[in-house]
């Protein structure tokens, strides 16, 4: 992390800005592979941290290709699960590439893989958007303990935790630097709940379970 | 945000910008093939209308089944009603079906609040009498915001630069003449409320008769000459003279308030360049705004229908979408900032 910036007490950093950055690169390199150069391919990036990360992929594969390869974001709120547990939310913001979804290869771009419940709800949001040849996903950490049969087809890196744990990527459009941080949460927190957000985005971000409780997972 | 939506003056900036920017993004679900969200689903949303009522119950229909909850209409006209039901009996009948949300519109002023009394669902007011009509001046809001703030603040610092959307916070500055029947006007009332509360400085012009007694004490200014405000105007919103609730002669004849207080396309001229034109509707052509102006580019009236969807569905969402009515933060408007 660069110097000034540091961890929340009782974070442990385990991505730096450099392992970010390499990470991101492999998983483009991946996705140009598997898609021979990544024609018809849509990265879409799940607000609020997944938005940057698509951004960040779509540089890095438009800097090997050598053309530029679209990238937006689609909101998940209303498709949620846990709407009821809770009062109700502000949504994120959905901005598909002006092509549309229609006959192309999506790539959902989030932050971290947990319960598996996000995505499932992305999947909702999408086919009201349009039908996708194909859906992939790209997670910058896979943390396990997924609670729907949902598997990342790209993954920046995967990280055993606990359920007591807490996964809390920092990224630098949102949270003024690049960090992947793991903290101890002091109950223990099942997939699908999250930490009401006490870290530096002041914003609260949960994948949908099945607990209105204090979350624990990710920011 | 409160569990129900009576009266204008009840939202906070921050509730009014927090439902300005959900209806920005569901706006975009009327633009798609399948314009459907399952956000609602298993709720129920009665429309109880006492009063005639076109858009608006249109519009509040609209907004719940794109949500996808289930909608009951209810007009007084063919309802028990008729038979001399009264307002409390038929909100017990309403009660008994489970109805989460009421959306009603009433002759009465404060028919709404007393509803709120009855029933366990969050209540929203469609209009109640020369009271209020919060929904509209949302839609009104919103509008102005969507044509006269500039897009996005992408150039902004840090995390909104990632989510940049169209027109983000409020209408400090704008100068807003509301012009008409004010005496008999919801929509006046509710906007000079919601628009101030915006941070938009609001002008009503009318004749003396038909502005009310306590305008004194309202967010406004207020004024007798059109003519000499439409130049400093940047929004101008004709208002119908409501001839229904008129009980007395408050001025000579049609014309003479036409010649007076009607937005011809000579009034027009004297608008600003960038200067838009509203109309809540129904519009009485002729009368209070000429043909020629409605139907020019700076009329905004059927975007206002449009939006009206936009804002229903705003409403309907932060009041039922989770298990209590969203919270509006007030530091969301602020880039996240670096870590301490």
């Amino acid at each position: 992390m660069p110097a000034g910036l540091s961890a929340p007490a009782g974070h442990k950093p385990v991505l730096d800005a450099a392992d970010i950055g390499r990470a991101v690169t492999r998983i483009a390199h991946e996705i140009l592979e598997r898609t021979r150069g990544a024609e018809d391919v849509i990265l879409l990036g799940i607000p609020t941290r997944g938005v940057p990360l698509a951004q960040r992929l779509a540089a890095c594969m438009e800097q090997v290709e050598g053309r530029p390869v679209p990238a937006g974001s689609v909101d998940i709120t209303m498709y949620r699960d846990d709407l009821r547990l809770r009062p109700a939310r502000a949504l994120g913001h959905t901005d598909l590439p002006s092509a549309g979804i229609e006959g192309k290869t999506v790539v959902l771009v989030d932050d971290v893989l947990y319960s598996g419940r996000t995505v499932r709800a992305a999947l909702d949001a999408l086919n009201d958007l349009g039908r996708p040849r194909a859906v992939r996903l790209a997670v910058l950490v896979d943390r396990g303990h997924r609670e729907l049969p949902i598997r990342a087809d790209y993954v920046g890196k995967n990280l055993p935790t606990s359920q007591r744990e807490v996964v809390r990527v920092l990224l630098a459009e949102v949270d003024g630097q690049d960090a992947v941080l793991l903290g101890e949460s002091p109950e223990p927190c099942l997939p699908g709940r999250q930490e009401s957000d006490t870290g530096p985005s002041g914003r609260q971000e949960t994948t949908p379970g099945h607990s209105g409780r204090q979350e624990g997972a990710r920011a | 945000m409160n569990r129900h939506l009576i009266s204008a003056g009840d939202l906070t900036r921050d509730d009014a910008l927090l439902i300005l920017d959900t209806a920005d993004e569901l706006a975009h679900v009327s633009e798609r093939p399948i314009k459907k969200l399952p956000t609602l689903r298993g709720r129920t949303v009665v429309n109880l209308f006492f009063e005639d009522s076109t858009r608006t119950r249109i519009s509040f229909e609209a907004a719940a089944k794109r949500l996808s909850a289930d909608v009951i209409n209810f007009s007084a006209k063919g309802s028990s009603v008729a038979k001399g039901e009264s307002l409390k009996d038929t909100a017990l009948t309403l009660e008994a079906m489970g109805a989460d949300a009421v959306v009603v519109r009433h002759s009465a002023a404060g028919t709404p609040h007393r509803l709120a009394n009855w029933v366990r669902g969050s209540i929203v007011n469609a209009g109640d009498g020369a009271h209020e009509h919060p929904t509209q001046a949302l839609l009104d809001a919103f509008t102005i915001r969507r044509r006269l703030c500039p897009t996005g603040t992408a150039g902004a610092t840090g995390a909104t630069g990632s989510t940049g959307r169209t027109g983000t916070g409020g209408l400090d500055g704008l100068k807003v003449t509301i012009v008409g029947d004010i005496l008999h006007s919801r929509v006046a009332r509710s906007n000079v409320l919601l628009l101030s509360t915006l941070g938009a400085e609001v002008t009503l012009i009318a004749p003396p008769t038909l502005l009310p007694y306590e305008v004194s004490g309202w967010p406004c200014a207020t004024g007798y000459d059109l003519d000499a405000t439409l130049p400093k105007s940047d929004v101008v919103m004709m208002l119908r003279v409501q001839r229904e609730r008129m009980n007395a002669a408050y001025f000579p004849s049609e014309r003479e308030y036409s010649r007076r207080y009607g937005l011809d396309a000579a009034r027009m001229a004297l608008l600003p360049e960038h200067a838009i034109v509203m109309h809540p509707g129904p519009m009485n052509r002729g009368v209070e705004i000429a043909a020629e102006v409605a139907d020019s580019t700076r009329s905004t009236i059927v975007e206002q229908v449009a939006n009206g969807v936009s804002i229903r569905m705003a409403v309907l969402y932060l009041l039922l979408g989770g298990h209590e009515p969203a919270h509006s933060e007030p530091v969301r408007s602020e880039p996240a900032g670096v870590t301490a």
